[in-house]
């Protein structure tokens, strides 16, 4: 297991190179298109942004990035049940802490992990996804999550993430920079003559508009194997994968309203929110299609070892597996059969939203024909109508 | 030179040795730490039953019989604990998971005790610990494979042995009713 991990993590630190020199490149090019001395400073400011965004995703840690996702901390006492799913998790897996839980909310289900370590991680639950999946179900998604926490995925995604991140904000300025300097006239030195400074300004343009692709292709690619892993993980760890391959497919049948997403948030999911709205191409998507997931998760055939995930994976696309050979050395593991208590995990939509709701100082009035009214904190005015039974309430 | 070159082996056969106890050392304390967690676990299960006989009480009051079941089982499985046995724990807790499925098998024709709030909170906290029995019997048994497997191997057996690192003991519980079949008479 901590092989696999561990060859995984060899081949993110290749990708973060990677996305590290298409950074100075850019970097340099820019520097050298503003004047042919500058390339050196360049790549030095570009260093000392990439420092400032890693210090900052560090510093701000999990929370910053659950307030983008505009998520809430949530306390044992307002979801129970959750929080005894996440510690099954933790100890199913060995995770050194019971990391943090967030709720966001939003009808769409979907769940995400974020964190620099074992010990600094949060989890993020959407509403939607709780009202939606039943115990089981929301077992695997809380697995997969941890998993991929523990497979240092989300260390990862912090890292590639930054780097991206510096990236678009280079070409963003440079783009900028270029739009003003157009507009004044050209203080340019031109030592080398104009048509030398001219091709260095088109490498320049070229590298801004490809740089931000290039490193997004990259930091997708590497996303993608994650989730096959982090499945198999997750199917490890409750020893069912039917209950992940289950709410996959709720999940994946949920994401048909339209939000604004973050880009660098994206393959934290455990569906890609983006997959919805755009339908492009695949070397774009940061995860595998859901139904292929949920087909290997089906093919395990009874098993529930990393071994049994490699094989249904090989059946279905052939050639090498996710894990390579490092799954063969994983002990086999029969999986159990669904939990008795598979009820729904909230009482519903309405339970899970609530515990927001009370959160935000809402107020509710329970009328007498035995209809909830829920009134906005700031409600001033007016008395309120019961649509049920017409009865006035004031607030 | 022979003198170095003996100096040398001497040196490297000594971080060789630090190598193998400290890692001997290492999984030992997984070991611990996973049975600590079990520990934890199980004694959540015991503090939870006497809140469940005390809430159930009131509905089930023609099956003393399978109530006193549950808390003789209860008493036999918190005195294994204390006695520190792993074997013993594993047998008692064994008894106790028989009892509670004999115990949830009547509460089946009970709907007005199923419907009762507390029963629900408190029956998701006993399915709940009962996982994270489960998955930390799971790990610990992991950790214990990997510990004792160290201990047999060639060559950290031979550190294991001058240390003093006895093997550990798995935790299987062995419940008959988790395979029995229920049957059905008419």
């Amino acid at each position: 297991m901590f092989a696999v991990i561990r060859a995984n993590q060899r081949k993110s630190i290749v990708l973060i190179v990677l996305m590290g020199l298409v950074l100075a490149l850019m970097g340099y090019g820019v520097g050298t298109a503003l004047d042919p001395s500058l390339g050196l400073p360049g790549l030095a400011g570009a260093g000392v942004i990439w420092l400032i965004l890693l210090m900052v995703s560090f510093a701000g840690g999990e929370g910053l990035l659950m307030a983008q996702a505009g998520g809430r901390e949530i306390e044992r006492a307002d979801a129970p049940q959750l929080f005894n799913l996440v510690e099954e998790m933790q100890i199913a897996s060995g995770l050194a802490a019971t990391p943090k839980i967030y709720l966001i909310d939003t009808p769409t289900p979907n769940a995400f992990a974020v964190g620099r370590n074992e010990r600094r991680a949060a989890l993020g639950f959407t509403t939607g996804l709780i009202a939606r999946l039943n115990r089981d179900e929301l077992q695997g998604v809380v697995a997969h999550e941890i998993a991929h926490i523990k497979n240092r995925d989300t260390l990862f995604m912090t890292l590639a993430g930054t780097t991206m991140g510096t990236i678009i904000v280079i070409a963003d300025m440079f783009a900028r920079g270029l739009r003003f300097s157009a507009g004044s006239s050209s203080r340019r030195r031109s030592d080398k003559g104009d048509s030398g400074a001219a091709v260095i300004m088109l490498i320049a343009l070229v590298l801004a508009v490809v740089a931000p692709l290039l490193a997004q292709l990259l930091y997708f690619a590497c996303s993608r194997r994650r989730e096959y892993l982090a499945d198999a993980c997750a199917a490890q760890y409750t020893r069912y994968p039917e209950g992940l391959a289950s709410a996959l497919e709720k999940i994946a049948g949920g994401q048909r309203f339209s939000e604004e997403v973050n880009r660098v948030l994206a393959p934290m999911y455990i569906v890609s929110p983006l997959a919805a709205h755009a339908r492009g191409s695949r070397l774009m998507s940061t995860h595998p299609p859901t139904a292929d997931r949920i087909r290997v998760l089906r093919a395990m055939g009874g098993g529930a070892s990393l071994r049994a995930y490699e094989e249904a994976y090989k059946k279905l696309h052939g050639g090498s597996g996710v894990m390579g050979a490092m799954a063969a050395a994983a002990p086999d593991q029969p999986a159990r059969e669904a939990s008795a208590g598979a009820t729904p995990v909230a009482a519903g939509w309405r339970t899970a939203r609530g515990v927001l709701h009370e959160a935000d100082g809402e107020r509710a009035v329970d009328c007498s024909c035995g209809l909830r009214l829920r009134i906005p904190p700031d409600w001033r005015g007016a008395p309120i109508r019961c649509p049920r039974c017409g009865r006035e309430h004031r607030a | 030179m022979s003198g170095w070159i003996a100096l040398g082996v001497v040196v490297l056969l000594a971080l060789i040795f630090i190598g193998l106890y400290n890692g001997l050392v290492r999984m030992r304390n997984e070991v611990k730490n996973a049975w600590a967690q079990i520990d934890v676990q199980l004694k959540r299960r015991h503090d939870l039953i006497p809140n469940l006989i005390e809430t159930v009480k009131g509905y089930m009051t023609h099956e003393r019989e399978v109530l006193e079941n549950v808390t003789r089982a209860r008493a036999g499985a918190v005195s294994a604990q204390a006695g520190g046995q792993v074997g013993q724990i594993a047998a008692a807790e064994g008894a106790l998971m028989g009892a509670l499925r004999g115990f949830y098998a009547v509460a089946e024709n009970y709907p007005q005790l199923k419907a009762d709030g507390n029963f629900r909170a408190l029956q998701e906290e006993l399915t709940s610990t009962e996982n994270k029995v489960s998955f930390a019997r799971q790990f610990y048994n992991d950790s214990v494979l990997k510990y004792n497997t160290a201990c047999e191997t060639i060559p950290s057996n031979i550190v294991a042995g001058i240390g003093g690192f006895k093997k550990a003991e798995f935790f299987e519980i062995k419940d008959e009713a988790e395979r029995a079949v229920p049957k059905v008479k008419f």
